[in-house]
């Protein structure tokens, strides 16, 4: 039984991006990220401002045991990060698809959306991995 | 096909994250490794540790064979189970591994060597001992299981023996007492106090849930890791192995040098490195800003390569990252470590980081 949530879309590189419904995107990334990488204890965001393209990365989530790049799922401007993480990367090890998201962004190119995965495509990506 | 400890299925019952190591599917956490090293540092946690290898080598030449194969003086252990931390070279001044030995009689001593290293320490032993009256034996049929962090001794010496509970109170660091075939060391990996004990495996799942019940919480590879790296114990493998001599890894001071007519395998390549001015150095470095110090990451003076990282982590004690690094003789007070196509600062400070619970380096 997954608990992959189904009101947003995913990234095959583990991130998930949910639509806040006024033209903002909220990203992070996923459970089962998280997961391999272990507890997290550093988060390097993006700036308030910054553009940030599909595919390309832009921020770094470390943990005790690798460092990972984090891609961003869509074209658009960054308007928002979660600055709580900072001091507390633990917050995506422990709610990933909560209060561990990543950043916000207003998207200015809709184009890549259409490569991104439902919550089944995902699941299974993961169950391919396996 | 990898091994499995007597606790496999109880790890897994716990939760484990298993991993292979060492050729042995070991426990890398239950949760959270960071949680793991919390406990050992403020309470107690207890780590399998049966992957590695206990070995009785007994009978009438066994003090001459080690005073030969090993680069610290088994004569100095003169007390019935006196412990004493040692390095096994080869005829170059390497590493063959790094262990503990006991003195349990003068026909009777026992080390306990790495796992990843036991079947060429097996055979290194044979072949170093044939003209030397001793049977070495390892000690398949044992189990080992360390209990440590500030209250583990308070909470494992109740659940043992009479006999290990009342010698295990007084018993001194670096020392050991049995009881058939149960020993009890008050020796660790994480720099904080406690025992490693050895028992009969058919006992270890039994003992593992009383620990347990006791509040000893069970701790796996990730923290055992941090928590050495903290209190500046090497790993061999990565800081130390057979192309580099205990001088170029911090373990200058468990080579005994007197009396200097003990001729040790690999003492006159030692000889000769001792008074090299250009011999490397072995240090810590301690990450000014955010990051992570990982293994093999290359050290820079300006322009200049000075070393390379030899095992580096996220110190959870310190909320910093540390790292013990083989430099160039000439280092200053910091260096530059290039990560993620960036340079960052790092200060050079004189391992260990944490004792007891507390950094023991200015931040």
């Amino acid at each position: 039984m997954s608990n992959t949530p189904t009101d947003r879309r995913y990234a095959k590189s583990h991130e998930w991006i949910k639509d806040e419904g006024d033209g903002s995107y909220t990203i992070g990334i996923t459970a089962h990220a998280q997961e391999l990488l272990g507890d997290l204890v550093f988060v390097d965001l993006p700036e308030v401002g910054s553009q940030v393209e599909a595919g390309g990365d832009c921020a770094v989530v470390e943990s005790v045991k690798a460092a990972s790049d984090v891609y961003s799922p869509v074209t658009g401007e960054v308007i928002a990060i979660n600055e709580a993480l900072d001091g507390a990367p633990e917050t995506i090890n422990e709610d990933a698809y909560g209060s561990g998201w990543m950043f916000k962004v207003k998207v200015t190119d809709s184009g890549s959306m259409g490569e991104l995965l439902d919550a089944d495509g995902y699941d299974a990506v993961i169950a391919e991995e396996e | 096909m990898t091994k499995q400890t007597v606790l496999y299925d109880t790890h897994q019952a716990m939760g484990a994250r298993l991993v292979p190591f060492g050729g042995w599917d070991m426990p890398l956490h239950y949760g959270s490794q960071l949680e793991e090293h919390h406990q050992v540092r403020r309470d107690a946690g207890m780590f399998d540790v049966s992957h590695m290898t206990v070995v009785d080598i007994k009978g009438d030449g066994v003090k001459p064979l080690l005073r030969y194969l090993l680069a610290n003086d088994v004569d100095k252990l003169k007390q019935k189970g006196k412990a004493l931390y040692t390095c096994m070279l080869n005829e170059t001044g390497g590493v063959v591994d790094d262990l503990i030995v006991y003195y349990l009689h003068d026909s009777w001593y026992r080390l306990v060597v790495n796992a990843g290293t036991t079947e060429k320490d097996l055979a290194w032993l044979a072949q170093k001992s044939e003209t030397y009256d001793v049977n070495i034996t390892p000690r398949r049929d044992l189990a080992m299981i360390a209990v440590q962090g500030p209250n583990a001794r308070s909470k494992a010496l109740p659940l043992m023996s009479d006999i290990l509970c009342q010698a295990g109170a007084d018993l001194k660091p670096f020392n050991a007492v049995s009881d058939g075939d149960w020993f009890l060391a008050r020796t660790g990996y994480t720099g904080e106090d406690g025992f490693e004990i050895m028992l009969p495996g058919d006992q270890a799942a039994s003992f593992w849930r009383q620990l347990h019940d006791a509040g000893v919480e069970p701790c796996g590879l990730g923290a055992r890791d941090t928590l050495r790296l903290e209190a500046g114990m090497n790993l061999y493998g990565s800081d130390m192995d057979e192309e580099t001599s205990p001088l170029e890894s911090g373990l200058g001071w468990t080579i005994a040098w007197d009396p200097s007519e003990r001729d040790f395998v690999g003492r006159s390549v030692l000889e000769r490195q001792r008074n090299d001015p250009n011999r490397r150095r072995f240090i810590g470095l301690v990450l000014t800003g955010r990051g992570v110090l990982r293994n093999h990451l290359k050290l820079y003076d300006a322009e200049r390569e000075v070393g390379e990282i030899t095992s580096g982590g996220f110190a959870p004690t310190l909320e910093r990252s540390i790292a013990f690094a083989r430099v160039l003789p000439d280092i200053g007070e910091t260096c530059e470590v290039e990560m993620r196509g960036k340079r960052l600062k790092a200060q050079v400070v004189k391992p260990p980081f944490v004792r007891n619970g507390k950094a023991v380096i200015d931040l």
